[in-house]
């Protein structure tokens, strides 16, 4: 299956600043079975963006529940996004709601592998750069756009500032070419089975049957 | 793989194994790696059979795929075929069935070897030292304390396991925690853990392989050592491991999916020679000093908002930087405490013992040796489920079963039960102190408020009503 392709996205950033953000946050479990009748999307950060989640009655404090970034596609996040379950609700709700990248000091490193595999970029930036495109963000009262640009690794800011970031290098081909990562990894077969045939002589015990 | 003379850097345990399985160099840092061994739950498996379906493939090599029913089940006994989670017995049907039809190694809920599956997968001889091995699951880092090479991954990524036996991966940095001195009483594995997140912080292993080492780590039993490794993700370490010594040796033998004969002794070859080099040199290393440790508690919603057992709960005006005193007000809140108030005055509605960190056999001993001849508090909604059904059946014929349920505590079947909220109402808004591994908001139900602790610490403080620390009932 091909997966879904960025090239780059200029739209609105809504700054959700607040460190160690684990998935159960982003995709609560009670939203994993409502997920299927609703599509993913309505459940991301359920528990703190409604005041009822079963209800869905909103939280108004809650920055995604404010104009403009009701519409916004990317998320300016602190560090270590992503901790903890390796659920990959956590990358598939965030794309629902409309998000194509994720900007942070640093994520989890299973969040940060099922981004690339649900079009969304997770860019990394020195934690200094991300406190300052938040506070840029928030003193226009978000109604300003950032540019994530995966073709170039370059984001833009509010002000036109230019940041260099890193993606790494299978993950920013996922997200280019939307490649089939099972046929990709197939094409390499021969490998494949070069290596099983030394591993069988070497570790023969690893093997069963 | 022995140390080569005279070589002017060696290697770490983690280098020698990650290199023994690569297939191909990819660039980047990037390496398609073999894996060993997959593990598949009735969450993110079952999510990866049903996508294997649609896509028309089968398992690449299905005797090195295992699934084991462990997230939905129902833990009340009686209930084996249901969830109390909506949807979720719809997924153990599927997964029964797919698993059947790809003729993959299955635990299903009555088979005796079904369990939480980081307990059964070094239970069962699927985890061994020295292999490659993944689940959809971030806990699998748990299974490093057999010296697997054992990471969690998401369900795209089980599903190019399932389809291939291999996976890309990025090459973590080498980090090493050595645990020196000696445990107190009243201080355990989970206690050393807690005490090092508190350390390095939540996002302290991102980007590492930590290896845990030292003489502690060397004299610690291999289910002490699944405890740590379990919540190396809980610092944003996706792998944690302490490489094989005699002890694991020994632990590992005679284990039905172990090798056996001649095999046995060419493994036993191999992973006496797997050792980090003496010279090898790490990206990081901290250090902790155990005898000063004392039982430690979490008061807040991250592991590493945790203090000792008999401290004050921190102010936030106090923490490192402004992100820190944010996550600390926030859980304040959350926790309803007030900063200052002494933990062992913080009164408790429930407790748990469960869940692939702290459900093994020698937790359920250590619970029992607290509850022996005590009783609950009343008001204390106590509940206790083995890690295993095999846990569960050693734990019966030891006699384990009748002390802990004695004192009050549900006696139930194995699963995942209430590490993470898959339904029942026990500890809505409760205030609970458990021995998992998460104390998330709304990880164990909403509005559930969480205190991680050892199993000991559970124990002692569901007989007071209060957290309570473990010295004053160990001898």
């Amino acid at each position: 299956m091909k997966l879904e392709q960025l090239e780059r996205v200029t739209g609105i950033a809504a700054p959700f600043m607040r460190i160690n953000i684990d998935t159960d946050q982003i995709a609560p479990t009670r939203e994993h079975i409502r997920a299927r009748s609703e599509g993913y999307g309505p459940g991301l950060f359920g528990e703190i963006r409604y005041r009822d989640p079963e209800t869905r009655e909103e939280n108004p404090d809650f920055v995604l529940n404010k104009v403009p970034y009701r519409k916004a596609q990317i998320l300016i996040a602190d560090r270590n996004f992503g901790c903890g379950s390796s659920r990959e609700g956590a990358p598939m709700h965030l794309r629902g709601f409309g998000f194509r990248a994720v900007v942070a000091p640093s994520f989890g490193g299973i969040f940060f592998n099922n981004c690339f595999r649900n079009g969304i970029a997770p860019v990394m930036l020195p934690e200094a750069d991300v406190h300052t495109l938040a506070r840029q963000v928030e003193e226009k009262g978000g109604h300003t756009q950032i540019t994530v640009d995966v073709v170039a690794s370059k984001l833009t800011g509010p002000d036109g500032k230019v940041y260099a970031f890193t993606l790494p290098a299978f993950g920013r081909r996922m997200l280019l070419e939307g490649i089939d990562e099972i046929e990709q990894t197939l094409t390499m077969t021969p490998e494949i089975d070069a290596y099983r045939q030394r591993d069988r002589a070497k570790r023969g015990w690893a093997w069963l049957g | 793989m022995p140390e080569t003379p005279g070589a002017a850097q060696g290697r770490t345990y983690f280098d020698k194994v990650w290199d023994d399985h690569v297939i191909a160099d990819m660039g980047d840092n990037t390496f398609l790696l073999s894996m060993d061994r997959l593990f598949l739950h009735d969450l993110s498996g079952s999510a990866a059979l049903i996508r294997l379906e649609q896509s028309g493939r089968g398992p690449a090599l299905k005797n090195h795929v295992f699934a084991v029913i462990d997230h939905v089940v129902d833990t009340r006994p009686g209930h084996r075929y249901d969830s109390p989670r909506p949807g979720g017995t719809e997924l153990m049907v599927s997964m029964r069935e797919l698993c059947n039809k790809h003729g993959l190694n299955f635990f299903d809920v009555d088979d005796p070897r079904q369990g939480i599956v980081h307990v059964v997968a070094p239970e069962q001889g699927v985890a061994l030292p020295g292999l490659t091995l993944v689940c959809g699951d971030s806990h699998t880092c748990t299974l490093g304390g057999v010296g697997a090479l054992a990471f969690g991954i998401g369900s795209s990524e089980c599903l190019h396991v399932l389809a291939t036996q291999a996976l890309p991966q990025i090459k973590p940095k080498n980090m090493r925690v050595t645990y020196s001195g000696a445990l107190g009483k009243g201080v355990f594995p989970k206690d050393m853990v807690l005490a090092l997140i508190g350390r390095i912080g939540a996002n302290g292993g991102i980007g590492y392989a930590v290896e845990f080492a030292g003489p502690v780590i060397a004299d610690m039993s291999v289910e002490g050592r699944l405890t740590i490794c379990n919540m190396a993700i809980e610092f944003s370490a996706k792998y944690g491991f302490v490489p094989p010594d005699e002890r694991t040796i020994e632990y590992v033998k005679g284990r039905p999916f172990s090798p056996k004969g001649a095999d046995w002794d060419a493994a036993v070859a191999y992973w006496r020679a797997a050792r980090t080099d003496a010279n090898a040199r790490f990206d990081r290393e901290e250090a902790i000093d155990c005898n000063t440790l004392t039982p430690q508690v979490t008061w807040g919603t991250s592991p590493q908002l945790v203090v000792g057992v008999a401290d004050k709960v921190p102010d936030p005006k106090q923490a490192a930087d402004a992100g820190v005193s944010v996550l600390m007000k926030r859980a304040l809140e959350y926790m309803k405490l007030n900063a200052g108030a002494q933990m062992t005055d913080v009164p408790i509605d429930g407790a748990f013992i469960g869940s692939c960190t702290n459900a093994r056999i020698s937790d359920l001993r250590l619970a029992a040796q607290v509850l022996k001849g005590r009783k609950v508090a009343d008001g204390v909604t106590a509940i206790c489920i083995p890690g295993s059904t095999e846990v569960k059946k050693q734990a019966e014929a030891e006699g384990l079963d009748r002390i802990i349920s004695e004192a009050g505590f549900q006696w139930r079947e194995s699963g995942c039960g209430y590490c993470a909220y898959i339904g029942g109402d026990e500890f809505l808004d409760k205030r609970v102190v458990t021995s998992t591994n998460r104390n998330f908001e709304n990880r164990q139900g909403p509005k559930t408020r969480s205190h991680l602790a050892s199993p000991a610490t559970v124990a002692a403080s569901a007989i007071r009503g209060r957290i309570t620390d473990p010295r004053e009932f160990l001898a």
